[in-house]
């Protein structure tokens, strides 16, 4: 059994090469992908492996990325592209929309668009404008897309993976905070769990916290907390934001009657909205409390140095609990 | 001459109106009256048996073409997209292709489709409503039709980039070697994505031709609403060449397309072919050309027919009988016959068909949706 500790920078280009060595059709394309090894280096050291024909380094043009990625996956290839930064993926919106989430329908399943579209996404490192947006809701709803969200080094190994060997798009959401900052225990011989599912990460009986991305390690920041205050929380993380594994989240909310959902993203129409929407239609009956969403307020992303005072954080989630237990 | 403050050339000389005759350097090879002409760079020598195929292309295309925009009027498609005038552009630009070539084109290429092999009865069920899409692409290696203009530009730019990873780009084997066909018209030059397929074929040397029919109309706009220079000279400023050709001389669009797709299966890149053409008709059925252009423009390009030219041509030069335009006839009406009968057979979408393909394999959310919606549909049954 070979284990290792490591990032989720580290997980990711351990999951991207596996990917590239397990498939010659698997192509990376990307601004800055190649000798760089991208701006996070998550393609580090492939280009030098795996040739400049399979690692691409694109000139600097977003649909034009996707849109020859388009046209890759066509001839047969399995071609992952990197969108440096989540607020420059929308130069590539039109062809993410209309074109890969669509092929497929508009062939009635004669064409199959196995491409992933990497989005180092979320905020909290500092960044200038546009470097540090949640943009998930936008592709969760739009029909043709699958939309997942890693949170830690080991799903980030085994997600990318399972995302590249899937025959439908996948938008690949990485919480860039994470990339560098904690470490894992990575057993490469394990058995991961599927790609479209949601897993508990913490159990609790009080009240269930809904999360993904850099806010599974908020809420489970905010588990803690509760704990000395004699409060029990259960942490999901969601990891699938389309579709939806909602199982798991029913079978906890109609044990705990409590919900709250937190995300960066903007809290209007963001995911919260629509995990809300399902919770209270399907637990009606087991609910002590509305669903509360927390996550950024409805104003573009501020400036860094005030990022944190609009980043949702454990004393945000730990208010809406509070608040769920006054009904 | 200079530009009137001394910063350049002076391009408002370069750039005529639409009205022109394409300028001294349109590639021709046959003259609108008919008359047989030589270029020194693009020619072939066409044998009379290959100048007839042409000539029946042509003429059934436009048979394709009118037969749809009749079914339109009659309400048996939603909208066409007509061809009317680009017939020599198209199929001239079709018949250049081989098999192992492959095309992405718009929403208005019904005669490369038909020289593809797609039958053109799979060409209505996206303008009568029945599907998005007919045809399985990768059979003929024809593209399903992009409504969103000059996209495709860009996957014809990453197929062709897909086929040099392939080997089957440049490698001397003419059964092998292989090249993408890019169509887009005139208004798409002025798309982001087309300039970035340019980019990107220009930077991979992607074995892709760039074929632009500037039909001189994006609906009402103008071709001098998109370019202040012609079309075929911006190929340059990218980085590869760029050919305007008579796009309604079927000879020379033939010449000059298979010259640029030999180019591109041999490995030499990318290039740009601006076929200058003339939309004779409307945009779509939806569209009335009475409110933006002039009669005299139409009755200009009324001369230069594409069909007409190569007809007077045939006959001067004895390569033509009667049976040969009475055996076209017949097959036309057969055409025609086939598209009015096969359009009204073709079968409406079942309601719940619309959860179908939405994925390679259906997910649980839409296959519960659908459930849902056969159960509300059943309740139905039986009610008054």
């Amino acid at each position: 059994m070979s284990t290792s500790k490591i990032t989720l920078a580290k997980g990711l280009n351990m999951g991207l090469r596996k990917a590239m060595e397990d498939d010659d059709k698997v192509l990376l394309m990307g601004e800055d992908v190649g000798k760089l090894g991208g701006v996070f280096r998550i393609t580090d050291g492939l280009q030098k492996d795996f040739g400049e024909d399979r690692v691409i380094d694109s000139p600097l043009a977003e649909s034009g990325i996707v849109g020859t990625a388009v046209g890759m996956a066509l001839r047969g290839y399995r071609p992952v592209v990197e969108i440096q930064f989540d607020g420059f993926v929308y130069p590539a919106y039109d062809q993410i929309v209309c074109q890969v989430a669509k092929y497929t329908y508009r062939s009635q399943g004669k064409v199959k668009m196995p491409i992933v579209i990497r989005i180092p996404f979320g905020g909290g490192i500092g960044a200038v404008e546009h470097h540090s947006e949640s943009p998930e809701a936008q592709f969760a709803h739009t029909p043709g897309l699958k939309v997942v969200a890693c949170s830690n080094p080991v799903d980030g190994y085994w997600m990318i993976q399972q995302a590249i060997a899937h025959d439908d798009p996948v938008i690949f959401l990485e919480p860039k905070r994470q990339y560098h900052a904690d470490k894992a225990e990575l057993d490469e011989s394990a058995t991961p769990e599927p790609l479209f599912t949601s897993r508990v990460v913490r159990a609790g009986s009080d009240a269930t916290l809904l999360a993904y991305g850099p806010t599974v390690k908020t809420a489970l920041k905010a588990a803690e907390a509760a704990e000395s205050e004699g409060r029990n929380l259960e942490v999901i993380d969601l990891r699938t934001l389309s579709p939806l594994d909602m199982a798991p989240v029913y079978e906890s909310v109609r044990r705990t009657g409590r919900c709250v959902v937190t995300h960066e993203a903007h809290v209007n129409l963001g995911m919260g909205a629509e995990l809300s929407a399902r919770v209270t239609e399907e637990c009606f009956y087991s609910l002590e409390a509305p669903v509360l969403r927390v996550g950024a307020f409805d104003t573009p992303y501020p400036p860094s140095r005030i990022e944190e005072e609009y980043l949702p954080d454990l004393d945000r989630v730990l208010d809406a609990v509070d608040r769920t237990f006054s009904y | 001459m200079s530009d009137p403050s001394g910063f350049g050339p002076d391009l408002a000389e370069v750039f005529g109106p639409s009205q022109s005759d394409g300028g001294p350097d349109l590639v021709q090879l046959l003259t609108p009256e008919g008359e047989r002409i030589h270029h020194p760079e693009f020619d072939h020598d066409f044998s009379a048996e290959e100048l007839r195929g042409l000539y029946r292309d042509m003429v059934l295309t436009r048979r394709i073409d009118v037969e749809a925009t009749a079914l339109q009027r009659h309400g048996e498609l939603g909208i066409w997209a007509q061809l009317l005038g680009q017939e020599a552009a198209q199929i001239g630009a079709g018949r250049a292709l081989r098999p192992q070539d492959y095309v992405f084109p718009t929403y208005r290429e019904h005669g490369v489709a038909y020289c593809k092999g797609v039958d053109p009865l799979r060409l209505l069920g996206l303008f009568r409503g029945v599907d998005q899409g007919g045809w399985d692409p990768n059979e003929n290696n024809f593209g399903l039709y992009t409504i969103v203009i000059g996209a495709q530009t860009l996957h014809a730019t990453g197929y062709a980039m897909g086929m040099q990873r392939d080997g089957v780009v440049g490698t001397g084997d003419p059964e092998r070697d292989a090249a993408v066909i890019a169509h887009f018209g005139d208004g798409a030059s002025s798309q982001g994505d087309v300039n970035e397929a340019f980019i990107f074929a220009a930077s991979y040397n992607a074995p892709v031709v760039f074929f632009c029919q500037n039909n001189q109309w994006a609906i009402s706009e103008p071709i001098e609403r998109q370019t202040r220079i012609p079309l075929y000279q911006r190929a340059l400023g990218f980085g590869f060449p760029g050919i305007r050709v008579d796009g309604n001389d079927v000879l020379a669009t033939y010449a000059v397309t298979k010259a640029a797709l030999q180019r591109a299966r041999e490995g030499n890149g990318p290039s740009f072919v601006e076929a200058y053409t003339y939309r004779m008709g409307a945009h779509t059925t939806t569209d009335d050309p009475t409110r933006y252009r002039l009669n005299d423009e139409l009755e200009h390009w009324k001369l230069k027919d594409p069909i007409e030219r190569l007809k007077v041509y045939l006959r001067r030069n004895g390569l033509v009988d009667q049976q040969f335009f009475d055996d076209l006839d017949a097959e036309a009406k057969e055409l025609g016959h086939h598209l009015r009968e096969g359009c009204k057979a073709l079968p409406d979408p079942k309601p719940l068909d619309q959860f179908g393909y939405v994925f390679s394999e259906m997910t649980d959310e839409i296959a519960a949706q659908r459930d849902g919606f056969a159960a509300y549909l059943e309740s139905f049954e039986g009610a008054h």
